[in-house]
């Protein structure tokens, strides 16, 4: 931890007031799907479903950020994690536990889950090092690269584990809201649609708070910005990781929970979602919070819209259309489009 | 002198169990073995990329498709002889790895590991779309051959491959994709371009990409696209960073891991091998994080030493 701590200051990173050009084009966006809603009643509804399911983009890709911000690490099983946990609430429900009930303890679990993760993996690493340099053997690091292959093991294990426990079998899971439509002014939106853009957008909403306006908030932002002179102030940094690692898994719960309804219960069912995540948070930048949230909105109406109104967008080249577009955005802005550039001292 | 001798003895032996393997092994072993070389070849284009030049790809798996492609259309449908695909697969590979690469030498990190992610996702997604050129979800039939037949074609190809990388890797190139590597901006004060370097490493790696899906299409005689997916470009990766990055050695490693855990998880589990396989990845990183070449570095070097001082 130190040793990585004490080449930070060599890495400067120089924060420029969010882009004009960016902020300009997001509000030229609303304003047009405002104007296009008001004109057309299919438009308005392909909009609000894909504000639904950008929400749910939105969660796990802030989930993303949080983890890669923490730890720079990108987690590749951050879909299985809310797959799994997912499972564990409707094991609760079959144990006849109600909806809501089962919604919390779930939440609950996922954050002990999340926390003991990295404990665990701090932990297993101070062991081998110790028991290793104890033995005379010479460790190096093996870097990102070792990491990234860890967590797309946690990925296969996971995924593994709960088709085994579960069995692979599409179970349907129940909504935490009717799915009957709600009629504004000849408009049918889907409640389900909206309840789920009002949790997702929730806790985007109590995560800033808490970690704008919290002491533990502020410690944990320190400890994820400069570890060591968070260290000196007195901040357990590895506590505040964990931390990090556990409100991920948090995030991941309620849109693995959002999502299930709609998609059905199976152990590969957000494999499509986290690379749509993946996306939400590169468009927005890997280190902006607020850039994945709205990198997932964006992503969500973008895609419902072309797959509703460009007919050569069939279902198999969604995905294809998407991860193009953001090549494009990558190409034209690297860092993604709330980045800002990191300059390094030579 | 002496460490040339001992690498020479090495070679030699290696040489020898590859020549005589078939001899102990049943034709379904060499099948087996078959698709050892072809994550070779894959892991050793992989390791040129990111283990000597550092950067990271998660998209090599499309590459293969291309390879793999190639050589089931021209075969099928031009009636071509099999051997002469392998050379064009792995020219239009290499065309494909320079055009994916000049735009991707501008990212880095995590943003590359996503560009080479989309990549990997594309490639399966165009196959299907484009189902009268490829013959989409049905795919593409080519003629069945034997396991040893495969056996030797594969391991023929593949010591091509490593002679290639090993010539490729000690040259003037080489010594530019570690500059590269290992500082941008050392390597730009000595006169190298840094985008043309990389974009040829892309290349380079890609078409060794192509010619394993060349291998790997001849031996499941069949081109899909949904053996070309995601998952495969995750295998690679996980050959390259088992075998160790930065070092042919451990390649072979690699491919054998890659190639025989799931074949050995199925063993241990009939109801698990996914787990056994998750639980092997994360454990041999933990482990050895620099891969099992990085093992045989602290293994071999302090015994060499010993040696040395010895005499």
């Amino acid at each position: 931890m130190e040793a990585a701590s004490a080449t930070r200051p060599a890495l400067r990173i120089l924060r420029a007031p969010a882009p004009p050009p960016v902020v300009l084009l997001l509000a030229a966006a609303c304003v047009a799907l405002v104007i296009g809603s008001l004109v057309s009643d299919q438009f308005a509804e392909q909009t609000v479903a894909g504000l639904a399911t950008g929400g749910i983009f939105g969660s796990l890709a802030l989930a993303l950020v949080l983890i890669y911000r923490a730890t720079e690490v990108i987690n590749f099983a951050q879909g299985q994690m809310a797959m799994f946990t997912t499972y564990i609430a409707w094991q609760l429900m079959q144990w006849g536990i109600g909806y809501w009930g089962a919604f919390v303890l779930t939440l609950g679990i996922a954050f002990a889950g999340g926390v003991a993760l990295l404990a665990f993996a701090l932990g297993a690493v101070f062991v081998r090092d110790w028991t290793f340099e104890r033995m005379g053997i010479k460790q190096a690091g093996g870097g990102v690269i070792a990491v990234v292959i860890v967590t797309i093991g946690m990925l296969i294990l996971l995924e593994g584990a709960a088709a085994w426990i579960w069995s692979p079998e599409i179970k349907s899971f129940p909504s935490a809201f009717p799915t009957r439509p709600i009629r504004v002014g000849g408009v049918a939106f889907s409640i389900q649609d909206l309840g789920t853009i009002g949790v997702a957008l929730g806790s985007v909403v109590v995560l800033w708070v808490f970690f704008q306006f919290t002491k533990v908030g502020l410690a944990m932002r320190a400890a994820a910005l400069r570890p060591f002179a968070a260290r000196l102030v007195g901040v357990r940094v590895n506590a505040m990781l964990a931390l990090g690692w556990g409100l991920a898994a948090v995030l991941g719960a309620i849109a693995g929970l959002m999502i299930a309804p709609t998609i059905f219960l199976q152990p590969t069912m957000m494999d499509t979602i986290l690379i749509y995540a993946f996306a939400a948070a590169v468009l927005g930048g890997i280190e902006s919070p607020a850039g994945a949230v709205v990198g997932g909105l964006a992503l969500g109406v973008v895609l419902n819209l072309l797959g509703t109104y460009v007919h050569f967008v069939t279902s198999e080249l969604r995905l294809p259309v998407a991860l193009g577009m953001l090549l494009i955005v990558l190409l034209i802005k690297p860092t993604g489009l709330f980045g800002h550039r990191v300059v390094r001292k030579v | 002198m002496r460490q040339r001798l001992a690498l020479a003895a090495v070679l030699a032996a290696a040489v020898a169990v590859v020549v005589l393997l078939p001899l102990a092994i049943s034709d379904y072993r060499q099948l087996q073995a078959a698709g050892v070389a072809t994550f070779f070849v894959a892991i050793v284009g992989l390791n040129i990329l990111t283990g000597y030049t550092g950067q990271i790809s998660l998209g090599h798996g499309a590459f293969m498709a291309i390879g793999g492609y190639t050589t089931a259309i021209l075969t099928h449908d031009h009636g071509w002889n099999l051997f002469a695909t392998i050379p064009v697969a792995t020219v239009i590979a290499f065309v494909a790895g320079a055009l994916v690469g000049l735009p991707a030498t501008r990212l880095s990190g995590a943003y590359l590991a996503l560009a080479t992610f989309a990549v990997a996702l594309v490639v399966p997604a165009l196959v299907r779309k484009f189902d009268h050129f490829t013959g989409g979800n049905s795919g593409i039939l080519i003629p069945f051959h034997s396991g040893h037949w495969l056996y030797v074609v594969s391991w023929t190809t593949a010591a091509i491959f490593l002679v290639l990388a090993w010539l490729i890797l000690r040259g003037r190139l080489g010594r530019s994709f570690r500059a590269v590597r290992d500082s941008d901006v050392a390597a730009v004060s000595s006169g190298i371009n840094p985008t043309l370097t990389k974009t040829l490493a892309f290349a380079i790696s890609a078409a060794f990409a192509g010619a394993a899906g060349s291998l790997f299409v001849l031996s499941a005689a069949y081109a899909q696209p949904d053996e070309f997916g995601l998952l495969l470009s995750i295998r690679l990766l996980i050959g390259a960073a088992v075998g160790g990055l930065g070092s042919l050695w451990g390649v072979v490693v690699g491919a054998v891991f890659v190639q025989m855990l799931p074949v050995w998880a199925q063993g241990i589990s009939k109801q698990a091998p996914a787990v056994i396989q998750g639980l092997a990845v994360i454990l041999v990183m933990f482990l050895l994080p620099t891969g099992f070449a990085g093992l045989l570095r602290r293994v071999v070097a302090p015994l060499s030493n010993r040696i040395r001082n010895a005499s």
